[in-house]
C-alpha cells in the first residue's frame, strides 16, 4: 500500500471520528456559558452545573433512570441466565423453539409496538398502575433476551462432564448448579448485565408509554426538548452524562485489557 | 415409594420463570394488540385496516418513511463500509481504542445525541427540516451499521483476498467478487439494525424536524397519545402493519444470507466489546 493511500485512509478515519465527536464537543464547550442559544458566548461560568445539581426534577430523573436500570438489569441477568441454562439443556424441541421465538420477537420488534402493547396490557387489566413497577417489568422483559444471547454461547463451550462429575460426587443438582455451572457463566453474565443496563438507560420509546408520572433521563429530555423551549441547563446535564459514560467505558476497557494481559492471553 | 416418580430438579426447569413471563409479557401484549386491531367499538371489524388503506396521508407517510429509511441506510452503509475496511486493515489501524471510540456512541442515550445534533444545527444555522432529520438519523444509527461490518471484516480470512489477487483479480474485481459477498451477513445485520428502526422512529423526527418530516412511528404514537375514541384500535392495526413489515425485511435478509444475518448480531458484538 502506497504511503499516500495510507495517509488518506488515516485522514478519513480521523475525519469520521471528528464528525462523530463534534456535536458532543460543542455541547460540552457551551455547557460552560449561560447563553440561551449556542453560538453566543457569555463568558465562562460553572453556574449551569450548579443548577443541574440543585434542580430536584433533573436529579430525580437521573435517580429514577439509575434505579430502574439497576433493578431491571439485575432481574434480567437472573431470569436470563436461568432461561439460557433451561433452554440449552431442555430436550423438548418445541419448548426450545418457542422460547427462542419469544426472545427473538422481543429483540426485533419495533420499540413503539412493544411500548404500546405494554401500555395496553397494563391499562386493560388495570391491575398494575403505571410507575416504577411497570417500568421495571417492561425493561426487564426487553433486556432478558440480550442476557440469554450472551450466556448461551458460553454454555455451549462448557465441558459437560464437570456438571456430571458434581452429581456423581453426591452434590444435589441445585448445589452443582451454584458451585459448578454458575461460576463458569459469570463473565457472560456480567457482559449481559452491562448490555441490559445500558439498554435500559438508553430506552425512551417503551419508557414513554409505561412510565406514568415517573420521569427518567430520556422522558425528561424529550419533554424539555420537544417543547422547543431553550433550557441551557440541559447542556450541562448532557455533558455530565457523556463524561460519566466515557469514564465507565474507559475504565471497563482498561480493566478487561489488564485482565487479558495478566492471563497472558491475546493482546 | 414405588409408582411415584421422585421429583428431581432438572436444568431445563430453570427456564420456567422466563417461560411464564414470556406468556404474560410478550405473547399476551401482542394478543391484546391484535385484539384491538381487529375490533371497533367492541365488535370484530376490519375497519382499522380499511382506514389505513383509505387514508392517503398515512400511506404517504409510510412510503416517505420507507424512503427516508432506505436513504439513511444507504448513507450509513456507504460511510461505514470503507471505514470498517480501514479499521480492520492492520496496515492502517492497529489500535483497538480507535475502534472503541467509534462504537462508544452506541452506549450514549440516543436522545442525548439527538439533542447534541440539534445544537450543532443551531450553531451552523441549518434550518432545513429534511436534511436535519436525515443527518440526525445517520448520526444516531451509524455505530449500529459500523459494528457488524467491522466484526465481519476483521474476522475475514485474509488469504481469500490474497488468493483472489494471486489468481489475477484486480483490486476492484477482488472486492466485488470476494470481499463483498463474504461480508454480506455483516451488511444485512447492519441494514436490519438501521432500516426498520428508522421507519418506526418518532423521537428523532420530533426533535429535529417538524410535521413535514413525520415518520410512521409518529403516526402510531399520535393514535395512542393524542386521540381518544378508536385511537387504540387504529394504532394497534398500524402497529401490526409495522410488525408485518419487520417480518418481511427479516425474511428477505435471512434469505439473502442463508440465515446468517440477525438484528441481534450487532448488539451482541456490542456487548462483547465491554
Amino acid at each position: 500500500m502506497s504511503k499516500v493511500k495510507k495517509a488518506l485512509c488515516k485522514a478519513f478515519i480521523y475525519l469520521m471520528l471528528a464528525l462523530i465527536y463534534l456535536p458532543i464537543l460543542v455541547l460540552v464547550v457551551y455547557s460552560f456559558t449561560t447563553s440561551k442559544s449556542i453560538g453566543v458566548w457569555n463568558g465562562f461560568t460553572l453556574s449551569l452545573y450548579a443548577d443541574v445539581f440543585t434542580d430536584a426534577e433533573m436529579m430525580g430523573a437521573v435517580g429514577n433512570s439509575l434505579i430502574v436500570a439497576l433493578v431491571s438489569s439485575l432481574l434480567a441477568t437472573l431470569i436470563g441466565t436461568l432461561a439460557a441454562v433451561g433452554i440449552f439443556y431442555t430436550r423438548s424441541k418445541w419448548y426450545k423453539t418457542l422460547l427462542n421465538l419469544t426472545s427473538q420477537v422481543t429483540m426485533v420488534n419495533a420499540d413503539i409496538v412493544t411500548g404500546v402493547s405494554f401500555m395496553m396490557l397494563f391499562l386493560v387489566f388495570g391491575l398494575i398502575p403505571k410507575g416504577y413497577l411497570t417500568l421495571i417489568i417492561s425493561h426487564t422483559m426487553i433486556t432478558v433476551p440480550y442476557v440469554i444471547m450472551n450466556v448461551m454461547p458460553r454454555l455451549s463451550q462448557l465441558n459437560p462432564n464437570l456438571y456430571e462429575a458434581g452429581l456423581d460426587l453426591g452434590a444435589s443438582p441445585v448445589r452443582t448448579f451454584f458451585t459448578v455451572l454458575l461460576p463458569q457463566l459469570v463473565p457472560a453474565m456480567i457482559s449481559g448485565f452491562a448490555l441490559a443496563f445500558t439498554l435500559s438507560l438508553d430506552d425512551f420509546v417503551i419508557t414513554k408509554f409505561v412510565n406514568g408520572d415517573v420521569s427518567t433521563i430520556s422522558t425528561y429530555l424529550y419533554n424539555k426538548i420537544a417543547k422547543k423551549g431553550v433550557m441551557p441547563q440541559l447542556r450541562a446535564l448532557s455533558a455530565l452524562i457523556f463524561i460519566a459514560i466515557l469514564a465507565v467505558l474507559v475504565a471497563v476497557n482498561i480493566f478487561s485489557h489488564r485482565k487479558r494481559v495478566k492471563e497472558g492471553g491475546r493482546k | 415409594m414405588t409408582g411415584i416418580k421422585k421429583f428431581r430438579l432438572k436444568r431445563s426447569y430453570f427456564s420456567f420463570p422466563y417461560a411464564v413471563l414470556s406468556v404474560l409479557f410478550v405473547i399476551l401484549p401482542l394478543l391484546i394488540t391484535a385484539f384491538y386491531a381487529f375490533t371497533r367499538d367492541g365488535s370484530f371489524s376490519f375497519a382499522n385496516f380499511v382506514k389505513f388503506f383509505t387514508t392517503p396521508n398515512t400511506l404517504k407517510v409510510l412510503l416517505y418513511s420507507l424512503g427516508i429509511a432506505a436513504l439513511v441506510t444507504v448513507i450509513c452503509l456507504l460511510l461505514a463500509y470503507p471505514l470498517a475496511m480501514m479499521l480492520a486493515d492492520s496496515k492502517i489501524n492497529r489500535s483497538a481504542v480507535t475502534v472503541m471510540l467509534f462504537i462508544m456512541p452506541m452506549w450514549i442515550n440516543s436522545l442525548l445525541r439527538t439533542y447534541a445534533m440539534k445544537n450543532v444545527f443551531q450553531l451552523i444555522g441549518m434550518t432545513n427540516a429534511y436534511a436535519a432529520v436525515i443527518i440526525g438519523l445517520v448520526y444516531d444509527f451509524f455505530p449500529f451499521m459500523l459494528l457488524p461490518l467491522y466484526s465481519v471484516l476483521s474476522n475475514m480470512d485474509k488469504s481469500y483476498m490474497e488468493a483472489a489477487n494471486d489468481l489475477g483479480c484486480g483490486a476492484v474485481q477482488s472486492f466485488f467478487k470476494v470481499r463483498l459477498p463474504l461480508s454480506l451477513p455483516g451488511i444485512m445485520s447492519g441494514v436490519l439494525m438501521v432500516f426498520m428502526p428508522t421507519v418506526s422512529t418518532f423521537a428523532i423526527s420530533d426533535i429535529l424536524g417538524d410535521t413535514s418530516t413525520y415518520m410512521f412511528g409518529n403516526i402510531i404514537n399520535d393514535w395512542f397519545t393524542a386521540s381518544g375514541g378508536s385511537g387504540w384500535n387504529i394504532g394497534s392495526a398500524y402497529s401490526l402493519i409495522l410488525l408485518a413489515l419487520i417480518g418481511i425485511t427479516m425474511f428477505i435478509a435471512n434469505k439473502a444470507t442463508g440465515g446468517k444475518a440477525s438484528a441481534a448480531g450487532a448488539a451482541q458484538a456490542g456487548g462483547g466489546l465491554l
